[in-house]
């Protein structure tokens, strides 16, 4: 314990209100029960100098970063990267991790999974990070968690797939920031199926996410009492969308869509375009438009169609979220504060920031000195059962459940009002409950 | 073969072979985890390359589409595990034999066009091999793949037990098959078959004159590339514990293209050149800039500007004449 | 939908898909028929026609304020001129100097793909960016809606086609190209500049493919790897309308336009993906000459 109060004395020296303007906010940082309330409800600023001087080691904790920053995730990669510079700044000014500072280092996957092993092994063993961390695409996670597992490289996906709750991967891959594609499926058929209707086509891109989300959104909305009438699978090459839409049948009460890639915005227009006034309700996944402005021609049409969002792209006026836009440099539309035509992937990059926080919370859980803590570093992100919402978790409270290494948070449902996002529903953590498939904890480390 | 037979391909350039291949035992030793990491999946991918040569370099014909060989190979492997269980011999195996059918069907078909059809023609088989494993999603998990287990990367005979995902012998497994089909390759290449293969680079017409079937020997220089291109995609799955579509994608045809090209097409030992100085030149320049493509383009354009038979091209034509 | 209005709607699919292919495939069928050459890098520029028709429209909108329409035209005319410049910078810098070898080119064409495509990454970013159709009116059949920008890219396709085929037949710099393919040697000896004939085409093709972009960028958007697709459509028009033919590449993508939009009714959207790729495969193998060429080559 001596440590641990050692750890805590430095914090509580002072603040610096000129470097970080809204840090008011922060004194009401109420982040999680268990191991280390004490540590990180004391977080607070310290001077610039002397910040990091009690640390048993002044060097960097270097997290690895593997970036989309070319290839098919560039448009995610982007904006992941930068609210992972953001993240990592507000943690150096608040004085680091054990007192020690957080350096990312990046390294570009090129959205390729035998790219994302090499990354990895990179980390490990070139660059000695502590963790590896930040994947979002699905196919780059699988290819690199093997090698982590080897490499006994603690990591840390931010990607919402589903296949670390499935058991797929191994002990040393968690995702702790964002909730997983299946949670969020399950959480939304109860809203679609009461409030659009219970016959529902889908089009999804004929690939693992898209399975995903027929899968469990199939089984989700036949327990209320609706059904799936058409699948309509769209291949990945596939640049244009206008002839798959005659598949939809009458009867359909609600067109559900979900699609990735370059060719989003083409998919979206051209389903405007085909229906016209005449449509029937349509509900969709932000991820057909992550990175889109919302006005952009052609998408009128979409106007009073719905959307699952993570976290709203228009602001709500919650402080937490105001907060970690500032940071970021998200305007209250949701684009880059310097430039209102690039706009973020606002409903998944929360998690990078979450992340890193979890990150530093576990770090300063097992009192992490190096590489050789990176197995108790497991073990204290595992202890973990809860995030309170705050300025480290600004997207919401949110459940972990360490066996499955999965967080669950709550989801937004949101309309398209001229050319604007407003939340009509919020669901709640439970809703995107489902049974264990895997615990981890058996595994060894 | 009878050890007289063998006796004109024990010269100098045989022991300049068996050289690199004790270098390449000897990196392990000396090199630090991370390049001897690297060379581990290196050596891999120029079994592949290795193969890509033997059509491409010595028999003149360019496929765009040898990832569907490659693919076979680590989906023969992988799903044999994935979902029948087998173990690490058999699986090998079945992908090694899942490449050379692919190839053999393929082959035969492509084989009856030439130069630029002959691309298209492979390049599109390719393609519907990649929409097939995306179309069997039940089966592959499409493009997301999946994770061939830990057990199954385990070599156990009797009491001895060998875990392929350790490093060290990861590196030997790479080494082992790849010092196998490197003097596999030598030998093919300088056999009559071989001459064979050459003689329609240079000139079909003349060879079909000389008495020589082209399809006949076009088709055997393409199944064996295809089943090293096999070995190396069963090898991968099982060295680095992952299959997935990617590999079947346009990108990782056109690849061992660009290795043999800058490692000096029609050489022997060309790809290992050219896959080593690519890994690291994209590694090292992808610290420096995102765009680090773009510098592998201009390298492209300046090799077929200034050397256009690619590195060990070069040296042969200055120093090496009659290096296979 | 029922049977027949939803062929009507993937035969109006196909013909914008053919109506664009078949420009973009012209220039790679004049490329490989006049100078033997397989422009790898074709498809960039077609995405570099995309990307600079983005930055044309956005700039001429933003700075001088124009109507969409307006701004369409300065992108329509702007983009393909300064992609065949680069296409001209290509060819004297790098095709040239290898005396135009087959294989080489090959390699030096996936060396310029890579290098257009990772300029277009640095300076363009990763976004995918929609250009503002130049007027936006919706046809209403009776069964669906229908873009009625859409029905004019197949107008303006065959009108640019037109213009080609003029080109080529009625005009000078056609009959030096047409000399040209037909005897490289020949023509030289007859005092034909076969060196600028090769620039011309290269930048010609170039400029077709670019126009064709420019054309579907506001269905689409410009993305920095859009190039990849009209690469291997154009490859697949070419050689089953029969390598340097003319009238097949334009028969070919009509026929490869309309079956990938018929196909699509009758059968999965992915199976008839791969259907339509192994019957390309096996036209090829049972005709290796294409399905118009009339030797074999």
């Amino acid at each position: 314990m001596s440590r641990d109060s050692k750890r805590d004395n430095h914090r509580d020296t002072s603040l610096d209100l000129n470097r970080q303007p809204v840090d008011v906010k922060r004194r009401k940082l109420l982040t999680g029960l268990g191991l280390t309330a004490g540590a990180v409800a004391g977080s607070q600023l310290l001077p610039v100098t002397g910040r990091y001087v009690q640390a048993a080691s002044s060097e960097p904790i270097r997290i690895g970063f593997q970036a989309h920053r070319t290839g098919i995730g560039a448009s995610y990669g982007r904006w992941y990267e930068r609210t992972t510079i953001a993240a990592a700044a507000r943690i150096n000014d608040m004085g680091g991790i054990n007192g020690r500072p957080v350096e990312i280092i990046v390294e570009d996957d090129g959205t390729d999974p035998k790219r994302g092993a090499e990354v990895i092994e990179k980390f490990a063993t070139k660059h000695k990070t502590d963790v590896a961390y930040g994947t979002l695409f699905s196919h780059v996670v699988i290819g690199s968690a093997p090698r982590a597992g080897e490499l006994k490289m603690p990591y840390f996906v931010v990607s919402e797939g589903h296949h670390v709750a499935s058991g797929m991967l191994n002990r040393y891959v968690l995702q702790p920031g964002i909730t997983d594609v299946k949670s969020q499926v399950i959480a939304m058929a109860p809203w679609i199926g009461d409030n659009l209707g219970k016959k529902v086509t889908m089009i999804y891109p004929d690939f693992a996410f898209g399975h995903d989300h027929r899968d469990n959104f199939s089984e989700a909305i036949k327990a209320q009492g609706g059904e799936v009438i058409e699948k309509i699978a769209i291949p990945p090459t596939e640049t244009s969308f206008f002839k798959y839409f005659p598949k939809i049948p009458r009867e359909t009460e609600v067109v559900y869509h979900v699609m990735v890639g370059p060719a989003v915005l083409t998919f979206v227009k051209e389903m405007g375009e085909f229906f016209g006034a005449n449509r029937p309700e349509i509900f969709g996944f932000i991820d057909s438009l992550e990175a889109v402005d919302m006005n952009s021609p052609g998408l009128e049409a979409l106007d009073g169609t719905y959307f699952w969002e993570a976290m709203p792209r228009y602001a709500t006026g919650d402080e937490h979220d105001a907060f970690y836009r500032a940071h970021v440099g998200v305007n209250e539309t949701g684009a880059s504060t310097t430039d209102a035509k690039d706009v973020s992937t606002y409903s998944h990059m929360f998690g990078c920031w979450e992340t890193l926080n979890i990150i530093k919370r576990g770090m300063e859980a097992c009192n992490y000195q190096g590489p050789d803590d990176r197995a108790s570093l497991i073990e204290a992100v595992e202890s973990f059962e809860t995030f309170e919402k705050s300025d480290n978790h600004p997207q919401g409270d949110k459940v972990f459940n360490g066996k499955t290494h999965q967080a669950f948070g709550a989801q937004h449902i949101s309309q398209l009002n001229e050319g604007k996002l407003e939340v009509v529903h919020t669901t709640s953590i439970e809703d995107g409950m489902y049974e264990d498939e895997v615990d981890y904890t058996t595994q060894s480390l | 073969m009878t050890l007289s037979a063998l006796m004109p391909v024990l010269d100098r350039y045989f022991w300049l072979h068996i050289a690199v291949i004790a270098a390449l035992l000897s990196l392990l030793f000396v090199l630090p985890e991370y390049h001897s990491g690297i060379m581990a999946r290196v050596m891999v991918l120029v079994v592949y390359a290795l193969g890509y040569n033997l059509l491409f370099g010595y028999t003149g014909l360019l496929s765009l589409g040898h990832a569907l060989y490659f693919s076979a190979g680590m989906y023969g492997a992988g799903l044999a595990i994935r979902w029948l269980d087998w173990s690490l011999f058999p699986a090998f195996f079945s992908g090694i034999v899942a490449a050379t059918l692919v190839a053999l069907v393929i082959g035969s078909l492509a084989l009856r066009t030439i130069g630029v059809a002959f691309m298209i023609v492979t390049m599109m088989f390719a393609q519907t091999g990649y929409l097939l494993i995306l179309y069997f999603n039940e089966y592959t998990r499409g493009d997301e793949g999946f994770v061939i287990g830990q057990a199954a990367r385990l070599i156990e005979w009797g009491s001895i037990t060998v875990d392929l995902s350790a490093p060290d012998n990861r590196y030997l497994a790479a080494w082992l098959v790849l010092s196998l089909c490197l003097l596999v390759k030598l030998i093919l290449v300088r056999s009559p078959t071989g001459r064979v293969w050459i003689g329609l680079r240079e000139n079909e017409e003349r060879a079909r004159l000389l008495g020589f079937n082209p399809y006949r020997y076009k088709l055997s220089a393409f199944v064996i590339s295809g089943i090293y291109a096999g070995i190396a995609g069963a090898l991968y799955a099982i060295l680095f514990g992952y299959a997935g579509a990617t590999f079947a994608s346009i990108q990782y045809s056109i690849l061992p293209l660009l290795w043999v090209l800058l490692g000096g097409a029609g050489v022997v030992l060309g790809p290992v050149f050219g896959t080593v100085v690519m890994f690291y030149l994209v590694d090292y320049l992808s610290e420096q800039t995102s765009a680090y493509m773009l510098f592998v383009g201009v390298v492209l354009v300046v090799l077929v500007l200034v050397a256009p038979r690619g590195i060990l091209g070069s040296l042969r034509r200055r120093l090496l004449h009659g290096l296979p | 939908m029922d049977f027949w209005p939803y062929l009507l709607l993937a035969s109006l699919e196909g013909a914008v898909m053919a109506a664009v292919l078949a420009l973009t495939a012209l220039g790679l069928s004049l490329v490989f028929g006049v100078m033997r050459v397989v422009n790898v890098a074709h498809g960039e520029f077609f995405m570099l026609g995309a990307v600079l028709a983005w930055w044309f429209s956005s700039v001429s909108t933003q700075w001088f304020g124009i109507s969409p329409a307006l701004a369409f035209t300065v992108a329509f005319i702007m983009s393909p001129l300064v992609t065949a410049a680069v296409a001209l910078v290509a060819d004297r810098l790098v095709l040239k100097r290898l005396n135009y070898q087959p294989e080489a080119t090959i390699v030096a064409t996936i060396g310029i793909l890579y290098i257009i495509q990772q300029l277009a990454l640095t300076f363009y970013g990763p976004d995918a960016r929609p250009v503002v159709a130049p007027f936006s009116y919706r046809v209403q059949l009776p069964w669906f809606g229908y873009s009625g920008y859409k029905l004019f890219v197949i107008a303006a396709a065959v009108f640019l086609l037109g213009l080609v085929w003029f080109l080529l037949s009625r005009t000078r710099a056609g009959l030096l190209m047409r000399a040209t393919q037909q005897d490289y040697e020949t023509a030289q000896a007859f005092g034909i500049p076969v060196s600028r004939v090769y620039a011309g085409v290269f930048a010609f093709g170039a400029m077709l493919a670019a126009m064709a972009a420019v054309l579907i960028v506001p269905i689409q958007q410009a993305h920095y790897l859009m190039g990849l697709d009209p690469l291997l459509l154009s490859f697949i028009v070419v050689i089953i309308g029969g390598l340097g033919s003319l009238r097949g590449t334009l028969i070919a993508a009509l026929l490869i336009g309309m079956s990938d939009g018929i196909i699509s009714v009758f059968f999965s959207p992915t199976l008839a993906k791969i259907l339509a790729t192994t019957l390309v495969a096996m036209v090829l193998v049972f005709r290796p000459q294409g399905l118009f060429g009339d030797r074999p080559q």
